[in-house]
């Protein structure tokens, strides 16, 4: 069996995997990091949206074994010790969620999308970047005035 | 859902990719996994193994080389999408890959796996075929016109791999898309280039594989204008029927998006 070895959270991990372990397997099995969710499974929902190499991807998606080498972060490696990441406190402040479930997958979309796009965001644009993250709760509305609120916040960061 | 499992390597060249290839006549190759792995967990294949094509450097990268733009299979459609070097030569190639799927699949999706993969309804087959590009692969340059030969099916060789692709920078193109309100798969998409050889038609998902649309070339060439193709339809005889839409309707639907990338093509 594969053995791959990344850095997830700015931690150095080893781990043996199967050819089929997918990342989010990795990373809630393996190292017990179950801040990146599973949703649908199937792609489409964002739930388990992490940070390989700086880009946001679907982690229910990519196989464990292709990341060897890999830097990961995510949701538990945004937050600074205490002090949350200005994308998590903006969630926080505008109550970017209800449930909660897809949350982890959003806000790590959302610092991809400031990442790509800048930190002025108007709202067409974050509806139109968030394609890829679905709220079942149907919050969009404070999950888009969080991202905007976030995306200023992350300015000069 | 669990996969089959599978052996799974990652080569570090092209030479090591096709001899492993050639060696084991059961694997599949894997570029960025956007189809393929989801297919993988839905048990639609099986393989013994994967030979992951994302360790060969050589294989990513875009550049303008005189009259063509060249674009390596493994590069990323967020990378074609916000390139510069694309937006100055073929614009609606990049407006093409800034469509495809979501952000986080243009992260990882690449324009070699999706044209190997050839499902019905992507995006990229259109440029493909539309700009008159050539599949660049481990072993032949195959002509766009040539490579598309059926539903998820290709003329590429069960041990070739794709290398790059090859665009003419047309005179004019663009691309319009009615996407599936799900999956943002095209329910029908039309590119539409004026090329060094004439106008070019491709039509993506209305059929089992991309196709030209040879009477509104043939209509365009006459008059580069969305009102050429008042009038005309597109035959649903062997078009793609579904709950998302008839073949009537993605006929119909055909022609409106032609008409679009027309305009777009003309502004």
């Amino acid at each position: 069996m594969p053995i791959v070895s990344m850095t997830v959270n700015g931690q150095p991990v080893t781990a043996e995997v199967e050819g089929r372990t997918l990342l989010v397997q990795l990373l809630r099995e393996h190292l017990k990091l179950t801040g990146t969710h599973e949703g649908c499974d199937t792609s489409q929902c964002g739930c388990c949206t992490v940070h390989l190499d700086g880009k946001g991807v679907k982690s229910c998606t990519v196989l464990a074994a292709a990341c060897a080498g890999a830097t990961v972060t995510t949701i538990e490696g945004l937050a600074q010790g205490d002090r949350l990441h200005p994308m998590q406190e903006a969630f926080r402040e505008h109550h970017g969620l209800q449930c909660g479930f897809c949350t982890p997958g959003m806000i790590m979309s959302a610092v991809d999308m400031v990442n790509r796009m800048g930190n002025d965001l108007d709202a067409h644009t974050v509806r139109e970047q968030l394609e890829g993250n679905l709220c079942r709760c149907t919050g969009y509305h404070n999950i888009v005035k969080a991202i905007q609120a976030g995306a200023a916040a992350m300015k000069g960061r | 859902m669990t996969m089959y499992d599978f052996a799974y390597s990652r080569p570090s060249s092209l030479d090591d990719a096709a001899a492993a290839l050639s060696a084991h006549g059961e694997f599949k190759l894997l570029a960025g996994g956007m189809s393929l792995v989801p297919t993988l967990k839905l048990r639609l294949a099986r393989y013994a193994g994967l030979l992951d094509l994302g360790g060969i450097a050589a294989l990513n990268g875009i550049k303008r080389d005189g009259d063509v733009l060249v674009i390596g299979a493994m590069t990323p459609h967020a990378v074609v999408a916000a390139s510069a070097e694309v937006a100055r030569a073929i614009p609606a190639l990049a407006s093409l890959a800034g469509g495809i799927g979501d952000p986080l699949v243009r992260n990882r999706g690449t324009i070699g796996g999706s044209i190997a993969y050839a499902d019905p309804a992507a995006d990229y087959p259109a440029g493909v075929l539309g700009l008159d590009a050539t599949v660049l692969t481990s072993r032949r340059r195959i002509a766009a016109d040539d490579f598309f030969t059926g539903l998820f099916e290709t003329a590429l060789q069960r041990d070739e791999i794709i290398t790059a692709v090859s665009f003419p920078v047309p005179r004019a193109a663009a691309y319009a898309k009615l996407p599936q309100q799900a999956s943002r798969f095209a329910l029908v998409g039309v590119f539409v280039a004026r090329t060094a050889g004439g106008v070019r038609v491709a039509v993506t998902g209305a059929g089992p594989a991309v196709f030209r649309w040879r009477q509104a070339e043939a209509a365009l060439e006459r008059r580069f204008e969305p009102a050429a193709l008042d009038g005309m339809a597109l035959a649903a005889d062997g078009l793609n029927s579904d709950f998302h839409g008839s073949a009537e309707y993605r006929a119909h639907c055909a022609c409106v998006m032609a008409k679009r990338a027309v305009r777009a093509a003309s502004s």
